[in-house]
């Protein structure tokens, strides 16, 4: 390929952040080049400031607060910092166009997909109405949607995560821009659909011949997609390069430590846990989310959210339960611990029946299972010091306050915590801190099971290795069994023992971790494992102490 | 076998089902409450006369049905008010129906331009506070609308009346209309518009600076969303920002409210009838409750509660329409 001259040339880009932020430029030295046909991966973990810059060449940035202190922005030859609004109007979705992250919220909720897709060409494209309805279906089915007469008229509410973000991506695509910038446009979506959709923008870009500034932090995603890397810390660029040498030959050590922090597909080796004792045991389990309504108020359709499970975790062992959304795998860690009603079967804790429990026995019973939630700041009480939120259970156990804060100080130390956490409030922690206290809150009780519904997906990659490298410890040290409910199959891979697979309130496979993965039986296993983003990709450097 | 019935038919039976058992709870708490109350028509109507003796009281009561107990004179009435027969006023000596339908034209004028004036020109001026948010206009807006919202209505009925009738002289002081002009056509449309401008300022500014607020506040939060982001991506501009992306949005909590505070319009139109001598419902209800005109008030209470059902429903129909994640069911 002849050498072309580049689509976006970015030269010593500085974004300011207003007075009192923690730093004084969000970027700092930014230099980048996208020629056409090029993917470019921007990746780096929150507070990088990989979104700014997407905001910064788009001339979108919250101004006056945060600004472009210095440095060019260079677009086909053109100076984009020296636009007027109005020429800048002509470019935005003519010829730079935005994908974002999340399909939901994306979407205007009160218009119907096409015409919000027709606002994009009445705003660029000349020509009447029938000719841009005509153009607005042809980019709906270029992006694959099913039946692009009837998706056309639907409102976003009406379709299905993934095909919003392929709206999202006929809106970006459709007057052939000639940059696109990808903001995390997979991150909220399941594995199977994300590949989809990573397929789709690469398949697209290519016909059109449009340069790419793909925003990640995962690097699963970049080894799927990516032509060249830039990495980010605290808006400085650490690395930057070809795909193959960054994530192959990393040279910078906070990339070597973002690379060892990804989870290994290869899961740890199965331990003899089969002869010990069960501890928690779920049979025949069942949850409809009841048809709502009657005579004098709407009806909903009936919902089967969980049919028929049973499964067994023995002493020690972590059973991951893996799936993609609506499954059903949140609604199993509800019901074992008895948070939401089943509507039939048993959970046996220590060989009693927790589904058959009067209240005040389950009172009794509920130390023996606790929970560790997904979001680690929703789900501690904000106008609460840390001992307290940890000491709280114990002493409502009838625990002596005096000795349920000490134990809970031990309980920080621990969980890798200082002491002097003990006395402040969960806000002045960051998201892995916060993690931390949730387990810490949860080991509190010396419960015989944790359960752990998400408990990583919140956090950055890194961060996120701690924490399994954590909970990993713990479980070894303290002979805990942990029920894991994950929808990211490399964590699974990395913490289980066993695992079970869920697709629409069924275990459609079931088994230990390492002989799943390595030959799975059931159809939506092996695709749920073929999705796996960068999954022919071996991390080079093995770093067990990351970052 | 399944009728095939349009789903908003459906919704509407469905509405009207739920509706009876409210206005019923509504009648009998009402009654019950107003028999709590000392005192009664014939108390009411001796006290006018000048005082009766004994014999004649008793009479009174007998003939009006008086004498039963509480239980009896409520069963009487539900049954009477099950076949929409509201009974007989025994102050305006006149069918309570007619008493009410004499009145009702002039409550619902007065609701009708004070609620439609507060909702377009509080939405109006909310949108146009949020998109100069924090500038000189906002200021001006949002001081006026505090204004306007700490200001009691009698007393900005007085102060107008003082500036406009006593001391200008360009506004008439009250009533409907001017009594001894006998006008018709435009000249009465005219007359009549001229008597409603003080009431309606009156009612209107304090419901005026609610839908401002909270059409500020709410433009303000919608602004910041992410389909406005995308909006703004595809080269969209301002103005089309607010009137596509923007405004239908910010309106549905605004609808919610509107739909929630009619009833306590009706409650304002009390005061403001009565400092201006308008004849409407709500004076009605004013003298009736001094004459212990029970009839009367109940009647008043009835129509007021199903005035409140249609308009909950309407508001309801109106918020499925401008939000298309809601459907009727």
């Amino acid at each position: 390929m002849i050498e072309q001259s580049p689509i976006l040339e970015i030269r010593d880009l500085k974004i300011a952040l207003p007075e009192g932020s923690d730093r004084p430029f969000a970027l700092d030295g930014l230099n980048l080049t996208v020629k056409p046909g090029e993917i470019v991966c921007m990746v780096g973990e929150s507070g990088s400031g990989k979104s700014l810059s997407a905001g910064a060449i788009m001339r979108l940035l919250p101004e006056p607060h945060v600004h472009v202190a210095g440095g060019s922005i260079n677009f086909l030859g053109e100076d984009i910092l020296a636009k007027t609004d109005r020429e800048m109007k002509q470019i935005r979705g003519n010829r730079i166009s935005m994908i974002f992250q999340e399909p939901m919220t994306a979407l205007n909720p009160q218009k119907t997909v096409g015409w919000q897709i027709d606002e994009v060409l009445k705003l660029h494209m000349e020509g009447n109405r029938a000719a841009r309805r005509k153009h607005a279906i042809e980019m709906l089915n270029r992006v694959h949607i099913p039946d692009p007469e009837s998706a056309y008229n639907a409102y976003p509410h009406q379709i299905s995560g993934g095909q919003r973000q392929r709206v999202m991506i006929a809106m970006a695509l459709s007057l052939s821009p000639k940059l696109v910038i990808a903001d995390e446009p997979t991150t909220a979506l399941d594995v199977t659909t994300q590949l989809q959709i990573l397929k789709l923008i690469r398949e697209l870009q290519q016909e059109d011949g449009a340069g790419v500034l793909f925003i990640t932090h995962d690097f699963g995603v970049v080894a799927e997609i990516a032509d060249h890397v830039i990495v980010l810390r605290q808006g400085e660029v650490v690395e930057q390069g070809a795909a193959d040498q960054v994530l192959n030959h990393p040279q910078h050590p906070y990339t070597q430590a973002l690379i060892a922090s990804v989870p290994d597909l290869a899961p740890p080796p199965p331990k003899p846990v089969s002869t010990l004792p069960v501890v928690l045991k779920g049979t025949g389990l069942k949850k409809t989310f009841a048809a709502k309504g009657g005579l004098l108020s709407g009806k909903r359709k009936a919902v089967i959210a969980v049919k028929d499970l049973s499964f067994e975790l023995h002493q020690g062992e972590t059973l991951g339960v893996v799936g993609e959304s609506g499954s059903g795998k949140t609604t199993v860690s509800r019901l074992v611990t008895r948070l939401l009603e089943a509507d039939a079967g048993a959970v046996d804790v220590d060989g009693k029946d927790l589904l058959a429990c009067s209240p005040s026995e389950l009172r009794g019973m509920r130390k023996h299972i606790q929970m560790v939630f997904q979001d680690p700041m929703a789900s501690l009480n904000p106008r609460k010091r840390v001992v307290d939120l940890i000491a709280q259970g114990p002493i409502v156990h009838g625990e002596d306050p005096e000795k349920a804060r000490a134990r809970a100080r031990e309980l920080l130390e621990l969980v890798e915590l200082s002491p002097a956490a003990a006395n402040r409030f969960p806000h002045e922690f960051s998201g892995g801190q916060r993690q931390r206290i949730g387990i810490a809150r949860a080991l509190a009780m010396e419960p015989k099971v944790i359960v752990a519904d998400e408990p990583v997906s919140a956090l950055d990659v890194s961060v996120q290795a701690q924490v399994l490298k954590l909970l990993a410890d713990l479980r070894d040290r303290m002979n805990l069994s942990l029920l894991f409910v994950t929808h990211d199959l490399r964590v699974a891979a990395q913490l289980c023992d066993c695992i079970i697979v869920m697709q629409k309130g069924e275990i459609v496979e079931a088994g230990v971790t390492a002989e799943v993965f390595a030959d799975p039986k059931h159809p939506y296993t092996r695709n749920l494992l073929s999705s796996i983003p960068g999954r022919h990709w071996t991390p080079p450097v093995r770093n067990t102490d990351a970052a | 076998m399944k009728l095939a019935l349009p789903p908003i038919l459906i919704y509407s039976l469905r509405r009207l089902a739920q509706a009876i058992p409210v206005i019923i709870l509504i009648m009998v708490g009402t009654f019950l409450l107003l028999k709590l109350a000392p005192g009664d028509t014939v108390d009411a109507l001796v006290g006018d006369m000048g005082g009766a003796d004994a014999q004649f009281i008793e009479r009174l009561r007998v003939e009006y049905g008086l004498d039963q107990p509480v239980w009896v004179q409520l069963w009487r009435y539900m049954e009477k008010l099950a076949t929409f027969d509201l009974g007989w006023s025994f102050v305006y000596e006149q069918p309570v129906a007619t008493v009410l339908m004499d009145r009702l034209g002039t409550t619902l004028l007065l609701m009708a331009t004070s609620l439609s004036i507060a909702f377009t020109v509080g939405v109006a001026l909310g949108a146009i506070a949020a998109r100069r948010a924090y500038s000189l206009t906002d200021n001006v807006i949002s001081t006026l609308g505090l204004i306007f919202y700490a200001t009691p209505s009698f007393f900005l009925s007085l102060m107008m009346m003082l500036l406009f009738s006593v001391k200008l002289g360009w506004l008439p002081v009250g009533g409907i209309k001017t009594i001894a002009g006998f006008y018709t056509g435009w000249d009465h449309v005219w007359d009549v518009a001229l008597h409603l401008i003080m009431p309606t300022a009156a009612l209107s500014l304090i419901y005026l600076s609610f839908y401002l607020r909270l059409m500020r506040s709410s433009v303000l939060q919608v602004a910041d969303l992410d389909f406005v982001r995308t909006a703004r991506a595809k080269g969209a501009g301002e103005t089309r920002l607010m009137f596509h992306h923007i405004m239908r949005n910010a309106l549905l909590p605004v609808v919610t409210l509107f739909g929630l505070q009619f009833s306590t319009v009706l409650g304002g139109s009390v005061v403001v009838e009565t400092i201006f001598t308008l004849p409407g419902l709500g004076q009605l209800a004013y003298q009736s409750v001094i004459q212990r005109d029970m009839n009367t008030l109940m009647g008043i209470i009835f129509l007021c509660s199903i005035i409140v059902v249609v308009v909950n429903f309407l508001t309801d129909l109106l918020y499925a329409r401008l939000d298309s994640r809601i459907e009727l069911a």
